[in-house]
């Protein structure tokens, strides 16, 4: 069974097409790029497999269970998790409760339990602590627990909302962008970190990225769409060459 | 039966008129601003206590002019002095308060709370007694069969037609309508193209404004009793008009304000009259949920 | 010892409050403020879960009020006294002393239920779409009772003090005073359990991101849902205590005013901050009482200076441009609030040694 299989895909909005009969599988846990130019519908790839948007055809399925039109909470608490474009973090609160909000899917007690404060209340929420503090401690965050994400560098945000992503114990991570607005030394350390994650957290990496220096050197296998269409899929080698993806990034040098 | 069904879609053609002008002025503030104006119903009580210290100036005092040159005077003077009355309130009240970023909300609060000044201090400064408008010009019943129908009603409902179509114009065929229509759009492109969005925020308090003052003559010359709290729950009622047409958008808010007259007409015909309130709301309300953002409102989508 | 000290403080003020109560050391009319107060607290504490810590802008806490009001009412009036309407007392009157606080939870639940349909539609909507809503449904709501003739329509239902009394006659304390109290407390302490939570600091999230939320899995609808209802139950025992404090109730107490009212303490005292939510409903309710002696003695002596002409008299009316007008001019200055979304302990971090309120 493979972790996710799309297959024929299609999303209109109004009477615009934004994405149009999109396939792919990720068999286990590869490391894949979504790559286009602006507007060819690649975050909305996203947005539907995240459960914000209801394709108009074509069937999701995760781990065996079909996921078009599910709400995005119960998409996520199946393993999906997702980073956005520009960062949405919660910025009037700690970094600690940005990671402890996450585990929401998971939270063990009830509405009763928190208001007795109960044994399961008390337990749960030791556990879910410790497991924020674990990852703060794994991504090297743990000093910033108590500082608001809106104080800290736009490169720790990045990272922090990676960190918060994971959280969630995802077999899929989704990262829209995630070098978007980071300097050349921060990239650097983008891909060491993303490296780092596919190998320590053993899941499955589908990014969206312009910077071409990012995706080449990360992903084994890349897909190209414009205007909603696929035009391309290959290994690096084979997309920096396809003649079609020039073209779209390019331009006809017919004039 | 027919000929009271006639009459009842008279009667709530004329309090449409009254909703209408109201709601036109909610919806044009939020266009522009995203700012539920709570004061504005007290701004046409405020308009209405204008109109009737000029009427009395100029037809009870030493000027004693006939009751048709009054009307004449009344109406566009009326309108300037709610319209300054507007326009100051912006001043002092919401404009510093955007000037710092503050949440929208307690702008919202603000609003409310001017509202509350307008009500009450009018009525500890002019007392409780109530005024009773003069009337200007003499009632001439038209009867059609069973149907009958005054002059001023039939004016009442001329005028708020007459006024949305000057509006419409104003807000599709000149530059300063096409800038607030901009400026809901997108408020940081707006002073970038070099418009100043002060200017427009100050024209949309004077034709909001201005309106207000013309329904709150309509009214008083309608039902010529004033009150401190006229304008609490005409302005509510207005306000939810507006929304339920869908608030920003002018048609909406005209659509919905005869609506809401109709509704309460009808409602009234068919019911005790205290079962109005219940029965137009959980309609308004209805309407709400199966389309969240009014009749001609448009959805607005986040970007993900 | 941390730990007990709020819990302390407060078990000290109110049974002073009510043994010199009780030995008539304040009189009926302080009571009644302080009572008041801590109705006033509920209110607001409890509109600030959806206004302060959720970030919607709803307007019509008065509805959810009014229906608990209502409720608890009936249920009182109808089991422990002997009425016109419903006849003679279900129950012996002795009971009433146990099963007050059963009425006014179970008006607290029939508030939450109520606030269910103001829930649903705020799934889709927010903002000023979702002002409507509320408001709309306080209207319906105040409308709904005034069209029940059975329940005094207009006119309002009475018969609470009969109640009061069969308590009294069991044990001659006062009783509202010390049910003030104890509500006042639970709910404060309530609410604080609940956004103190990883679950309650779901709302929160909701107020800063709501797709962010939404994608971290968060269940929206569910914690409106919980959110609404929450408010508004809370709500409905405020206005249960309300009632029994008054002894009488009509429809228009519970108008567009008292949800302004409910506002007007909300951010008076900073979205998302339960003390200031506190500081905001004691503030609120002091300077309503203390204007009532200022208006006049200010009238007295502009007249005697002589400021004013004769005729005119300063009225009591004065209240309500007095409030709004110290709350615009606060909103110029201090537009988030006395609190903002801070915490007592937040603006004078030495009493973090003194006490831990969680």
């Amino acid at each position: 069974m493979s972790l996710l299989k799309i297959n024929g895909l299609t999303h209109q909005f109004g009477g615009l097409t934004a994405v149009s009969d999109f396939s792919t599988e990720f068999h286990g846990n590869e490391l894949m790029g979504l790559i286009g130019p602006n507007g060819a519908g690649k975050t909305t790839v996203f947005n539907i497999i995240s459960g914000f948007y209801k394709p108009t055809e074509g069937k999701i399925m995760f781990k065996g269970h079909s996921i078009s039109g599910m709400k995005p909470h119960s998409v996520t608490s199946l393993g999906v998790a997702r980073t956005f474009q520009n960062i949405r973090l919660w910025h009037d609160m700690s970094l600690l409760d940005n990671i402890l909000i996450s585990q929401h899917y998971n939270l063990g007690y009830n509405l009763f339990d928190l208001f007795v404060r109960n044994r399961r209340y008390m337990d749960n929420e030791k556990r879910m602590k410790s497991i924020a503090i674990k990852l703060l401690e794994q991504l090297d965050l743990v000093q910033f627990i108590d500082e608001q994400p809106k104080n800290l560098p736009y490169g720790i945000q990045r990272k922090i909302e990676i960190a918060r992503a994971l959280s969630v114990k995802p077999s899929l991570l989704l990262l829209d962008e995630p070098a978007a607005g980071l300097n050349s030394s921060d990239v650097q350390e983008l891909i060491k970190l993303i490296r780092w994650i596919h190998k320590e957290f053993d899941i499955a990496i589908w990014m969206i990225e312009h910077q071409m220096a990012v995706v080449m050197s990360l992903c084994s296998w890349i897909q190209v769409i414009d205007f909603g269409k696929t035009i391309a899929q290959g290994t690096p080698e084979e997309i920096q060459n396809n003649p079609a993806v020039i073209k779209a990034y390019l331009g006809d040098d017919k004039i | 039966m027919f000929d009271s069904i006639i009459q009842n879609i008279f009667n709530a053609l004329q309090w449409g008129s009254f909703y209408s002008l109201i709601a036109l002025g909610y919806t044009l503030v939020y266009g522009v601003l995203r700012l539920i104006n709570f004061a504005h119903g007290d701004i046409f009580m405020v308009g209405a206590y204008i109109a009737y210290f000029i009427a009395i100036f100029f037809f009870k005092g030493s000027p004693a002019l006939s009751g048709t040159t009054t009307l004449a005077l009344v109406i566009p003077l009326t309108m300037i002095l709610t319209a300054v009355f507007g326009v100051t309130l912006e001043r002092i009240a919401y404009r510093p308060l955007r000037r710092k970023g503050a949440n929208r909300l307690y702008v919202v609060i603000t609003a409310l709370m001017c509202g509350l000044i307008l009500e009450n201090g009018n009525l500890a400064f002019l007392g409780a007694s109530r005024k009773s408008f003069p009337e200007l010009i003499d009632k001439v019943v038209y009867n059609f069969g069973m149907i009958s129908m005054t002059n001023l009603k039939i004016g009442v409902i001329l005028s708020s037609i007459i006024v949305y179509f000057i509006l419409n114009t104003i807000i599709s065929k000149t530059k300063i309508g096409m800038a607030m229509r901009g400026i809901s759009y997108d408020k940081f492109a707006i002073p970038l193209m070099g418009i100043p969005i002060d200017t427009i925020i100050v024209v949309t308090f004077i034709l909001g404004s201005s309106l207000a003052g013309l329904a709150g003559i309509l009214f008083a010359m309608s039902y010529p009793i004033l009150d401190p709290f006229m304008g609490a729950i005409i302005g509510w009622k207005a306000f939810i008009a507006a929304v339920v047409g869908g608030i920003g958008d002018i048609k909406g808010a005209f659509v919905g304000g005869f609506l809401l007259g109709i509704v309460e007409i009808l409602v009234v015909a068919v019911f005790p009259s205290t079962f109005r309130d219940l029965i137009a709301f959980s309609i308004l309300l209805m309407i709400l949920v199966i389309k969240p953002t009014g009749l001609f409102g448009v959805a607005k989508s986040t970007k993900i | 010892m941390k730990k007990f000290s709020v819990p302390a403080l407060f078990i000290f003020i109110a049974v002073g409050t009510v043994v010199a109560a009780h030995f008539e050391m304040i009189d009926l009319y302080v009571q009644t403020i302080i009572m008041f107060i801590g109705v006033n607290i509920i209110l607001s504490s409890s509109f600030n879960i959806i206004n302060g810590y959720m970030g919607e802008f709803a307007c019509g806490h008065a509805g959810f009020m009014a229906v608990g009001a209502y409720v608890t009412s009936i249920l009182n009036v109808m089991f422990f006294t002997s009425n016109k309407t419903f006849g003679d007392p279900i129950l012996s009157p002795e009971l009433a002393l146990w099963f007050f606080p059963v009425t006014m939870i179970i008006g607290g639940i029939a508030a939450a239920i109520t606030g269910v349909l103001v829930a649903i539609p705020s799934f889709k909507t927010r903002d000023d779409y979702l002002a409507i809503i509320t408001l709309a449904a306080n209207f319906i709501i105040v409308s709904l009772f005034i069209n029940m003739d059975t329940l005094g329509g207009p006119r309002g239902f009475m018969g609470m003090k009969q109640v009061l009394f069969a308590m009294e006659d069991v044990v001659f304390i006062p009783w509202m005073l010390i049910w003030t109290f104890t509500f006042t407390y639970l709910v404060v302490f309530l609410i604080r359990r609940f956004v103190s939570s990883t679950y309650g600091k779901g709302i929160i999230a909701i107020h800063q991101d709501e797709i962010a939320a939404e994608i971290m899995s968060v269940n929206t609808d569910k914690m409106k849902l919980v959110a609404f209802m929450f408010s508004s139950g809370l709500a409905g025992i405020a206005g249960g205590l309300f009632a029994h404090i008054l002894g009488y109730i009509n429809p228009n107490s519970f108008n567009i005013l008292k949800s302004t009212e409910c506002l007007v303490m909300v951010y008076l005292g900073g979205m998302g901050s339960l003390s200031g939510s506190i500081i905001a409903a004691i503030l609120f309710t002091l300077l309503i009482e203390m204007l009532r002696f200022i208006i006049p003695a200010a009238d007295t002596l502009l007249h005697f200076i002589p400021l004013i002409p004769d005729t005119f008299h300063l009225s009591q009316v004065l209240k309500w441009v007095i409030i709004p007008f110290i709350l615009v001019i606060l909103m110029q200055f201090r537009p988030e609030g006395i609190m903002g979304n801070r915490e007592l302990s937040d603006f004078f971090p030495k009493l973090k040694k003194y006490y831990e309120f969680k």
